[in-house]
């Protein structure tokens, strides 16, 4: 088996901390903010804030932009569309999954 | 729940006993799950899902095969198993996906939820091996095109601070 690319790994461990993604829905809800800004809609701390940040952004999932004093960062949705399109083709798989099983428990209740 | 898991649930207007038939007996599972099945619902038990090109369920457009183990069965309750390692590989967190059944009757007939997770795992995984390539190209390049769109507009119809 070869290695796993290493910017997968990234974005996998990224998206995996549950604080990072509500960061990144912090993120996405208000288009960009700051640090500071996305802090303040947390339970954590600026530094705590900070730190995911900086894991996100190595991953590739949003990108800074200093403007004067601050800076301000937005999601990179190319990269957060890898992790999302794999969790939206399962779920969409266990849907129709799930349907074909109602459908055969149902018919196999009425022959009981 | 992982990051990188699904959970989906769905009422069904049938007895328990006869969810848990669906969902466990070979037979069953090749008519919503994968073409062919080679499973047996005890706890280790190690199995084979097959699909086929152009298969009933049309899961897939390539034939595969991959490797489950039963993890847990506790008839009408509970049935997990661990799917989509290597073959030849013992499964764990790193290199396959958990699905967990759950059965729970009420009112109306049994609620099945079904919870997969280890997505990531199984992702990382795929694009190491060559035989999913061929069978990913047209799929996952739509999902890509359809969540961009979506992340895009959600992204443009939020308030800007």
């Amino acid at each position: 088996m070869s290695a796993a690319p290493a910017q997968e790994d990234l974005l996998w461990s990224a998206v995996a901390e549950p604080m990072r993604r509500r960061v990144l829905d912090v993120l996405l809800e208000r288009g960009e903010a700051t640090g500071a800004a996305v802090a303040r809609e947390l339970p954590v701390t600026r530094q705590a804030v900070a730190k995911h940040l900086a894991v996100l952004d190595r991953a590739g999932l949003v990108a800074g932009t200093r403007r004067g004093r601050e800076v301000r960062y937005v999601v990179l949705p190319e990269r957060l569309d890898d992790a999302a399109a794999a969790m939206a083709r399962v779920a969409a798989q266990w849907d129709r999954r799930l349907a074909r099983i109602k459908r055969l428990a149902e018919a196999a209740q009425a022959d009981v | 729940m992982a990051a990188d898991s699904v959970e989906r649930e769905i009422l069904i207007s049938a007895d328990a006993t006869v969810v848990w038939d669906v969902i466990t007996d070979p037979d069953k599972i090749s008519l919503w799950f994968t073409d062919e099945a080679r499973v047996e619902a005890l706890p280790g038990a190690d199995g084979e899902l097959t699909w086929r090109r152009g298969g009933r369920n049309g899961e897939k457009q390539a034939d595969v095969s991959v490797p489950i183990r039963v993890v847990d069965a506790e008839p009408f309750r509970r049935f997990s198993f661990r799917w989509n390692h290597a073959p030849g590989e013992a499964p764990d967190e790193t290199n396959s996906a958990l699905v967990e059944f759950t059965l729970s009757e009420e009112a109306g007939g049994t609620r099945l939820k079904v919870v997969e997770s280890g997505i990531g795992a199984v992702a990382r995984e795929e694009q190491a091996r060559s035989k999913y390539v061929d069978e990913h190209g047209a799929g996952w390049s739509r999902h890509f095109g359809e969540l961009a769109a979506y992340v895009r507009t959600a992204q443009s119809e939020a308030p800007r601070p």
